[in-house]
């Protein structure tokens, strides 16, 4: 069961609280009509996957309501940092 | 290899058991093969067999950072169906399922296939409505199938409850006779030997840190024993397949998981089927042994650690107890999670690569185990002959980009 701080209600709350949006600081493409197949599917369907260190969304389903981003280690699965949409996340490496 | 048989058991017998053959050599990696296949569970052993038996390409690795069998194969429910909606899913999992059938004599090796049957729940009009469709597409395609009422499910699992008072009562279920389970390790242990007699060379406590390329083309992989050359590479590396897709700089649709599952504390025979819910989500059957073997469902978020959160397994096991009352005086043994790689069609990739000599066989997500034989054996055609098996051109990672996605999410739909 992971405690993920919400930075909205400045609180933490247990994980069924929350849904995962997936992978984080994914821009929508702004022409996707000129998109390529390749570049289109690029967008939807891959992912980076990693074993480590993680950006990633979260939705407080039951809370605000509000989508936020979370640093996380996905092998460890200790939350380094939750952090505003918008916003740069400060931990990019393990162990930084 | 010595064949197992009932006069082999008699001999050996005589000398206490203590002169049977090893099952597979140990032996040191070579400088060079012909076919290096990176991950040694279930999918990369019967790819290693199908290569060295159907296509005679004996000069093969199977390199394995643990021990063998010893990840999702050794994680896994053990259910085996063909019950899926698109031509291409199913005639994938209908090879499958028929290559099971004869799977124990093929390789001498007592598999343990049980053809128990599968029952899938239907609890509302909807989930009857897709029952019935997909039946019906089985049929099509030459896989046994029914739609059946709850009075027969009654008589199939007399355990369960089939009152129309239940919250989620059971309205109906398709019912595949030739499903059932398999022994998981045995399949593993099973392809190992086979592949080992004809002469593949199995590398354990070997991890492959990375993949060598030269000119757009894979020339080996490096591991913590060192370099080891390869004119082909195939990645059957499940949970990690993209972290291993990573070395070589590329890029999978694939998430990465934990599946959880459990088991009772073995009990006196009261199962003697499979029963999977999709609405209530929850799978159970009883093993040889006697425990009930319960499946749970993925995590909602990535994950690499193999165990997965409580509350999955706390849903799971409520769904279980609503469908059969009697289990709730049974207790929990142990709990397990195992990495799956999910796509976001449930369906896998079967595909080469972008780098030459590269080819990557994942994204089986939750249900990998019942394919473990059809798998391998679309896989090794697919490297020998470096084009897609036929059954296999469907799956190709171009898919992602082309759009020609297979949703399988209601066939797929109970992670399992």
């Amino acid at each position: 069961m992971l405690l993920i701080y919400c930075p909205h209600c400045l609180e933490s709350r247990e994980e069924e609280e929350f849904s995962y949006g997936g992978e984080a600081h994914i821009a929508r493409p702004l022409d996707p009509e000129n998109l390529s197949d390749e570049q289109w599917g690029d967008y939807l369907f891959f992912r980076k996957n990693p074993r480590g260190i993680h950006h990633e969304m979260w939705y407080h389903a039951t809370g605000c309501r509000r989508y936020f981003n979370v640093t996380r280690n996905t092998l460890t699965y200790e939350i380094l940092e939750s952090y505003l949409v918008g916003t740069e996340p400060q931990i990019t490496e393990v162990g930084v | 290899m010595k064949r197992y048989s009932g006069f082999s058991l008699f001999a050996n017998a005589l000398s206490y058991h203590e002169k049977w053959q090893k099952v597979w050599r140990k032996p040191i990696p070579k400088k060079e093969y012909d076919v290096i296949v990176v991950g040694g569970g279930g999918h990369g052993l019967a790819t290693a067999y199908y290569l060295a038996k159907v296509h005679g390409i004996t000069n093969v690795a199977v390199i394995e950072k643990g021990y063998l069998g010893g990840g999702n194969t050794a994680r896994n429910t053990t259910i085996i169906r063909s019950n899926y909606l698109w031509d291409e899913a199913a005639q994938l999992y209908e090879l499958s399922l028929k290559l099971w059938e004869g799977l124990s004599q093929e390789l001498n090796y007592n598999v343990m296939f049980s053809q128990r049957g599968v029952l899938n729940l239907g609890h509302t009009l909807q989930d009857m409505r897709d029952i019935e469709r997909r039946v019906n597409a089985n049929r099509l395609n030459g896989i046994d199938g029914e739609v059946v009422s709850p009075k027969r499910i009654k008589e199939i699992a007399p355990l369960i409850n089939t009152s129309p008072n239940s919250r989620y009562p059971i309205l109906g279920a398709s019912w595949q006779p030739r499903g059932g389970t398999a022994r998981h390790d045995a399949v593993a242990w099973g392809y190992a030997r086979g592949a080992d007699a004809l002469g593949v060379d199995m590398i354990q406590q070997t991890e492959v840190t990375g993949i060598r390329r030269k000119n757009g083309a894979v020339i080996g992989v490096d591991t913590t024993q060192g370099f080891i050359g390869a004119r082909k590479v195939a990645c059957v590396t499940a949970g990690n397949s993209g972290v291993v897709a990573a070395m070589a700089g590329l890029r999978l649709p694939v998430e990465s998981r934990p599946l959880q599952a459990l088991v009772s504390e073995p009990v006196k025979p009261c199962l003697d089927t499979v029963v999977m819910s999709n609405a209530v989500h929850g799978y159970v059957s009883q093993s040889d042994k006697g425990d009930l073997v319960i499946g749970a469902g993925v995590d909602s978020y990535n994950g690499y650690g193999q165990r997965g959160s409580f509350h999955v397994i706390e849903h799971t096991v409520q769904a279980i107890c609503e469908l059969f009352p009697a289990f709730s005086r049974v207790q929990m043994n142990r709990q397990w999670g195992g990495v799956v790689d999910t796509c976001p069609d449930a369906c896998p990739i079967i595909s080469k690569t972008s780098v030459e000599g590269l080819y990557f066989n994942c994204g089986w997500g939750t249900g990998g185990f019942k394919a473990t034989p059809g798998s391998g054996f679309v896989f090794a055609d697919t490297v020998a002959n470096d084009r897609p098996h036929p059954l296999a051109k469907a799956f190709t990672v171009d898919r992602f980009n082309s759009g020609a996605l297979i949703d399988e999410h209601g066939a797929a739909g109970v992670a399992h």
